[in-house]
């Protein structure tokens, strides 16, 4: 069995983004970036499954700038086998959108032929969302998201329990399948020294959009991006009961 | 149907183009339920959508007749469309899609719109993609038929977008929209067309919900939230017992789901629920930007925290520097 990871190169979650004067974006340059930990999540499970014996290679993909191929190098680290980088220009990099990437996918899917595609539930720099559910629906293939456990059944049957609004639900998928990570699915590793080393002798190919027949194309238009309004801080009340009066003031209580 | 851009482009003052566009694009609203029972979300969806012109919804399931009456009575809606079939009992995205796609194919609305909750996420976008359409999800404010804003980095920036697709799929934040009322319609029922399932890649196994008497987190007026600053899964019970004194809902940051002391249900947060009730009271959260970006929009935030430099207090209305588990009896005896 095979399995596709999808991994994305976003600025790290720890980093307090800040929005760029004229409104264009988000200040990106000089800005700690790292993998989106969502796709961390994919791609430890891949692993895990290989360990398992259940995957027998784990595929990493990331399209974007040059830089993604840090990521990449990264996913190798974490036990990936092979990487493919599907470069797009720095500028254009900013202005892909969900569609395009599983647009790529799907064409990566029919040339690698895997019988899983892993991917995070969502990156934290677009919240989409949408990746994992789009390339589904262009493959017909079932969809499994929000995955917090994956089980194999059988040869070609795979449990997965959900995280849905009200609680968890159990699905059985058959391969070929598409899942994305939940928070909960895993404890991703570190990528050690020795196989940060090792990592740089593992095969990364690189393609282009046109390589795959796929035209860069944009349907949605970035009009701005703003701060949200600031909350200001209404300051400390001394204990309890005048806690009590304050929350009886506004009418809450 | 088609009419919002042709209508748009010769007409060229801006100022009421929505009014315009209402009575010439047609939007598909995608109800959602559970067990005979509409998900408040629907109401949020169906008021924001109908901005966008006249509204049709479809039901999706097995045995929803009342669900569609239901759904018939609601302000704005003019029609029903009802697929009932015991494949899409359970509602899986695969199933869903492809009766919203046949629909679709059929009646070429301009909008197809979904909450954006786990149904929603789940089913738009992969009907999206048999239309080649780039889906915009959880958008917070409409400013004309194709001008959204949305969220973005965890809610640390706000993105304005223009979407070029000839057919929107939108999914909308409840907690930014009012609900529409539940009664004054007079929509029409209809079969939806006849669906093709024929796919076998997937499989219904059970369902496990977490079971409360608790209003609806996403509903509620008040929120009560515990963070790791509880301590244990025991020590949760304050905070379940100062949410029943407040007749509130009982919400968690990450770090407390992950210690195990609440189930992930209860996550508030961008990975988690977004909520904005009345009063949102944070105990012993210390509103790390995952946090906030699934209460800010609360219209009063409390934090109860023994860490005077806590982030939570940055955005609080009123702060209160304690020992929760002194606090909170207090408070609750208080109350």
């Amino acid at each position: 069995m095979r399995a596709l990871v999808a991994v994305k190169r976003v600025v790290d979650y720890a980093i307090k983004i800040r929005v760029k004067p004229d409104k264009s974006g988000v200040i990106k340059q000089n800005v700690q970036h790292s993998m989106n930990p969502f796709d961390e999540i994919a791609l430890e499970e891949a692993v895990r499954l290989k360990e398992k014996q259940i995957v027998k290679e784990v595929v990493a993909v990331s399209l974007g700038s040059s830089k993604s191929q840090e990521t990449l190098r990264t996913a190798l680290a974490k036990g990936a086998d092979r990487a493919i980088h599907v470069e797009v220009e720095e500028a254009m990099a900013e202005k892909i959108e969900p569609l395009l990437v599983a647009k790529i996918l799907r064409k990566i899917a029919e040339a690698e032929k895997p019988d899983l595609i892993l991917l995070g539930k969502q990156a934290i720099d677009d919240d989409c969302g949408q990746t994992a559910q789009l390339l589904a629906g262009l493959l017909n293939w079932p969809q499994a998201m929000y995955a917090s456990v994956v089980e194999q059944e059988s040869d070609k049957t795979f449990i997965v329990t959900r995280e849905v609004d009200g609680g968890r639900e159990s699905i059985r998928i058959k391969t070929p399948a598409v899942i994305s990570a939940d928070l909960r699915l895993n404890e991703p590793r570190y990528a050690t020294l020795p196989n940060i080393m090792k990592a740089k002798n593992k095969p990364l190919e690189k393609k282009t959009p046109s390589d795959y027949g796929v035209e860069v194309a944009q349907q949605t238009q970035i009009l701005e991006v703003t701060e949200p309004p600031v909350r200001k801080s209404g300051g400390f009340v001394e204990d309890v009961p005048s806690l009590v009066v304050k929350l009886k003031e506004v009418g809450v209580v | 149907m088609n009419g919002i851009r042709l209508f748009s482009s010769h007409l060229q003052r801006q100022h009421n183009i929505l009014q315009v566009a209402s009575r010439f694009t047609g939007t598909l609203v995608l109800a959602e339920h559970a067990n005979d029972k509409l998900n408040p979300i629907t109401l949020n969806t169906v008021n924001a959508a109908s901005r966008l012109g006249e509204i049709s919804v479809l039901v999706t399931g097995s045995n929803v007749a009342n669900i569609a009456e239901q759904m018939a009575k609601v302000e704005q809606v003019k029609r029903v469309f009802v697929a009932d079939h015991e494949k899409l009992k359970h509602q899986l995205p695969e199933y869903v899609a492809k009766a919203v796609e046949t629909l679709q194919k059929q009646h070429k609305f301009n909008y197809v719109i979904a909450g954006a909750s786990t149904f929603g996420r789940d089913v738009l976008p992969r009907v999206a993609a048999q239309f080649d359409s780039a889906p915009i999800t959880d958008i917070i404010t409409i400013h004309n038929g194709d001008t959204f804003t949305r969220p973005i980095y965890a809610g640390n920036a706000l993105c304005k977008v223009k979407s070029n697709a000839s057919v929107k799929f939108l999914t909308f934040r409840a907690t930014a929209f009012k609900p529409a009322k539940e009664s004054g319609g007079d929509g029409k029922i209809e079969k939806a067309p006849k669906i093709d399932f024929s796919f076998s890649g997937v499989e219904f196994l059970s369902q496990e919900l977490l079971k409360s008497e608790r209003p609806n987190l996403q509903s509620a007026k008040v929120v009560v939230s515990g963070g790791r600053g509880v301590g244990s899964a025991d020590n949760f019970k304050i905070i379940y017992e100062l949410a029943d004194k407040l007749k509130a809902a009982v919400g968690a940051s990450r770090a407390a789901v992950d210690a195990g002391y609440v189930s992930n249900e209860l996550q508030i947060g961008q990975t988690g629920k977004v909520v904005a009730p009345e009063l949102y009271i944070a105990i012993g959260i210390s509103g790390a930007i995952q946090h906030t970006a699934g209460m800010k929009d609360s219209k009063i935030i409390v934090a109860i925290n023994k860490d005077p430099d806590a982030p939570i207090f940055e955005i609080a209305d009123i702060g209160l520097k304690a020992d929760l588990h002194k606090a909170i009896p207090e408070l609750i005896k208080a109350l």
